[in-house]
């Protein structure tokens, strides 16, 4: 076990460096810098610019402003904002809670709806519901966020008034921020109302965020399902006569879930790309958000930074999944 | 940890409460943006500068929903007669904002005014590099070669000394960038060793404090009872950052939000049928234009110059780029500034004397040309592209043949700068409402260098010795001839196209009572109430 750790830790280092190279190469290869940006219809005189580049280090060649990104990075320093001034790890830790809330929310929302229906679908198999659900998935998982959490907000929110439109607490309220987590921070606060208004505003960006996640899981639940409802001791449970229900769920579940848990680590990524689009629909102020905007500031250190925050989120809750996964399955850890 | 969450969740997929909690006026702003700091020094972004409005104040500012210049911490200012010293006769007994961090001990004064300017361009000054250190409009505004010196008299009189005479530079210092912070507040954070903290948790003399910042979500603002003018008549102000115009809207709609900026220019029949709704609109302070260049070829003459002019329809472009929401441009200045001549008489639509001037300037068979576009929407065109395409059918009508071309925005300002293009789309929005700040950026010989903002690269000594001459008068009335003189000698020489003034509209909620939209683009919520 500690081996198959080693090396899976080994591989992370690579990938580490690999990340950082892309990150910085993909920023740095867009046309416009952080001060050419800013600078509008008023424009800069070449002085000026100069002056400017060679104070943040820009005008150096790029492999050297690479290295020392490295070095700053390992050193544990991922820099300072550009535009705010403020460090990128402050920035990054403000705003992740609003991200993670989301995706926590979402992923269940994925898993308490796609679950059931794939065991639904899976044993109703060929029933106008397995093929009305499958149909749906597609969907699902082929819908554009953009354009999903626009139509979620004018039919909810705008024509039926039953959701608010965005944001993450009514702006009526003021709760201070100790965990992050609006839901926990307005639970704590004295205010009721508060956690019903946290709690109205996750709605919509949950449906919109799980909506993709869900179309998978609710795939992988049912192909999963259709593979161990055929093995022998599914017959054998069956035939000593046990209740179809009881069968389904303890006996046939259980065992169909190892793989509907891989994709659920797998869907780690999707949901931080997903979070990306979701929270600039829904004003959520999350990393996704910050990172948008960042790229259209070429705000360099905090796309940088950001991303190499991300990808780092990545890889560990894969490593935690490949472990589990070793856990659960001996033949793999060879 | 979990628990919570997932128990929320649940009562959040469960129950679709919709929350409302009532408060004493309290309005909310669907703003488009976040701010970079609060300190309207170091930033130069009208979402930034907004975001500052309610806290800070300068020594003069725009009266309300005009570009005249009015008192605000100085009470009174004298001009000397060459015009070249301002002495400015300070407010007394205006109380500074408080926080947690800070309890002020005393009244606005001269050391405050000297602290704020001293921060800009002196590099002793402890506050100098703080929050980066890089005052732009300080540098854009000239203030480096402007001022001479700036000196205290007594605590209530401050004197600035000009290095040259300019009748602008009043204005100027009614611009955002010229607030004032507490000396004192600036003294307690650098003994606590947080200076930083300056511009993250802004203390000023306006209408409304400062309460908290969250991150890409909320600016919450509070009335300031100790405000030196008339009090604000909300009890609190929140800024509701919501980047998607669209959901700015629904926001709106949905009375999440009272008031919203930037609305998408599609969505504004619908807006004016809401019978929720109110849509405020004026002209902008702003122009949008096609720049000849004159450096280059056909361009150097002005026959050509005038068959452009001539061949391109301005109406159908108000109407299919503007949506009808723009005034068709014959000056480079607003015809709401003064100074604007009204005598002059547009170039008429006329492809057919088109075609005659450019045969006589030797292109009877017409020419190619470059035509750039920009890539993004701006408050004076809202669709470079669409633009683009509409002068490229004009212009083929008279045989110039026009090839679109754009860069990523850095790029194109940058390159068109230096002067690449043969014409280009750009436009410019007013800072002071000052005619000086259009002429001399856009079309003053200083500005017509490699990396300037005189896009034309035009350089006329005629044009160029009447707005330098009207910059050191000290008579408006006298100014405004010499400008409509400059406008008359732009007009002959034509070195742009000038297309169009957009209007600028503002939805809000009928609730709203008492905004003013202003000519400069700012959002100002002093005297605005809630029904």
């Amino acid at each position: 076990m500690l081996r198959f750790l080693l090396r899976r830790v080994t591989l992370i280092l690579p990938t580490f460096v690999g990340v950082t190279l892309l990150s910085f190469l993909l920023i740095h290869l867009v046309p416009g810098d952080p001060i050419e940006v800013r600078t509008g219809e008023r424009g800069i005189t070449p002085e000026r610019l100069a002056v400017m580049r060679h104070a943040m280090g820009l005008d150096r060649p790029l492999w050297q402003q690479f290295l020392g990104y490295e070095s700053q990075v390992l050193h544990g320093d991922l820099g300072t904002s550009i535009i705010t001034q403020q460090p990128v790890w402050h920035e990054f830790t403000a705003l992740f809670p609003a991200t993670i809330e989301l995706s926590v929310c979402a992923i269940l929302f994925a898993i308490a709806v796609g679950v059931p229906l794939g065991v639904i679908a899976a044993v109703r198999r060929g029933s106008a519901f397995d093929y009305g659900l499958m149909g749906l998935s597609v969907t699902g998982a082929s819908m554009p966020i953009f354009w999903w959490g626009l139509m979620m907000i004018l039919v909810f929110s705008v024509a039926l008034g039953w959701t608010p439109v965005s944001g993450r607490i009514s702006d009526a309220f003021y709760v201070e921020p100790w965990s992050g987590f609006m839901l926990i921070d307005a639970w704590f606060s004295d205010d009721r109302g508060a956690v019903a208004s946290a709690a109205s505003h996750l709605i919509l960006p949950t449906i919109v965020l799980g909506t993709i996640p869900l179309a998978t899981i609710a795939r992988m639940t049912r192909s999963s399902m259709l593979e161990v409802l055929g093995e022998d001791y599914i017959r054998t449970a069956r035939a000593k006569g046990l209740g179809s229900l009881r069968v389904v769920v303890v006996h046939a579940l259980r065992n169909a879930l190892i793989p509907v848990v891989t994709v659920i680590g797998l869907q780690v990524g999707t949901l931080l790309g997903g979070a990306i689009l979701t929270e600039t629909i829904f004003s959520w102020p999350g990393i996704g958000h910050w990172l948008v905007e960042s790229i259209q500031r070429r705000d360099y250190p905090v796309l940088q930074g950001g991303t190499l925050l991300v990808a780092s989120l990545v890889m560990l809750v894969n490593l935690g999944v490949d472990l589990a996964y070793g856990v659960l399955n001996p033949r793999i850890r060879r | 940890m979990k628990t919570p969450i997932v128990a929320a969740c649940a009562v959040a997929l469960a129950a679709l409460v919709g929350a409302g909690a009532a408060q004493a006026k309290t309005l909310v702003y669907c703003s488009e943006g976040s701010p970079e700091n609060f300190n309207p020094m170091i930033n130069t972004t009208g979402t930034t500068f907004d975001a500052n409005k309610p806290v800070y104040n300068q020594l003069v500012q725009f009266r309300l929903g005009t570009t005249e210049v009015e008192p605000a911490l100085a009470e009174s200012w004298d001009i000397t007669e060459d015009g070249k010293v301002f002495v400015f006769h300070l407010r007394k007994n205006v109380q500074w904002h408080s926080n947690k961090l800070f309890k002020p001990t005393r009244p606005f004064n001269a050391d405050d005014v000297i602290f704020s300017f001293g921060r800009q361009y002196d590099e002793a000054n402890p506050y100098h590099k703080v929050s980066g250190g890089d005052y732009e409009y300080w540098g854009d505004m000239e203030m480096p070669s402007l001022i001479d010196k700036i000196e205290k008299l007594d605590d209530y009189t401050v004197k600035f000394t000009l290095k040259k005479p300019n009748a602008p530079f009043l204005a100027d210092m009614a611009m955002d960038f010229a607030a004032i912070q507490s000396k004192e507040y600036a003294d307690a954070l650098l003994k606590a060793g947080k200076p930083e903290l300056i511009d993250q948790q802004p203390i000023g003399t306006g209408p409304f404090e400062f309460v908290v910042y969250q991150k890409d979500t909320t600016i919450r603002y509070r009335r300031f009872d100790g405000f030196w003018g008339p009090k604000a008549k909300l009890d609190a102000l929140v800024f509701a950052i919501t980047k998607d115009p669209a959901v700015r809207l629904a926001k709106l709609r949905a009375n999440e939000c009272q008031v919203m900026s930037y609305p998408n220019p599609a969505d504004l029949p619908s807006i004016k049928a809401d019978p929720k709704l109110q849509l405020l609109s004026q002209p902008g302070l702003n122009i949008g234009y096609l720049a000849l260049n004159v450096t280059k070829k056909p361009f150097d003459d002005v026959r050509v110059r005038r068959a452009m002019n001539m061949a391109i329809d301005k109406k159908a472009i108000i109407t299919a780029v503007y949506q009808g929401a723009g005034q068709a441009a014959k000056n480079l200045i607003p015809p709401t500034m003064w100074g604007y001549n009204d005598a002059i008489e547009d170039f008429p639509y006329d492809p057919a004397e088109a075609k005659n001037l450019l045969a006589a300037a030797g292109y009877p068979n017409g020419f190619e040309t470059d035509l750039w576009a920009m890539p993004v929407q701006r408050p004076y065109n809202p669709d470079a592209r669409r633009m683009a395409e509409l002068m490229q059918a004009d212009l083929a009508k008279i045989g110039v043949k026009a090839k679109i071309v754009s860069y990523e925005w850095g790029e194109y300002r940058k390159r068109m700068a230096a002067g690449e293009d043969q014409t280009g789309l750009l436009g410019w929005t007013g800072d002071n409402g000052d005619p000086d700040n259009f002429f001399v950026p856009l079309a003053g010989c200083a500005a017509a260098r490699p990396g300037g903002g005189n896009e034309a690269k035009w350089c006329n000594k005629e044009f160029d010795d009447l707005i330098n001459k009207a910059a050191t008068l000290p008579s408006q009335a006298e100014r405004a001839k010499l400008y409509q003189q400059a406008q008359v000698v732009m007009h002959r020489e034509a070195p742009f196209v000038l297309v169009a003034h957009s209007v600028v509209f503002m939805p809000m909620s009928k609730a709203v009572v008492g905004y003013k939209m202003s000519p400069l683009g700012d959002h100002r919520f002093d005297q605005v109430d809630l029904q």
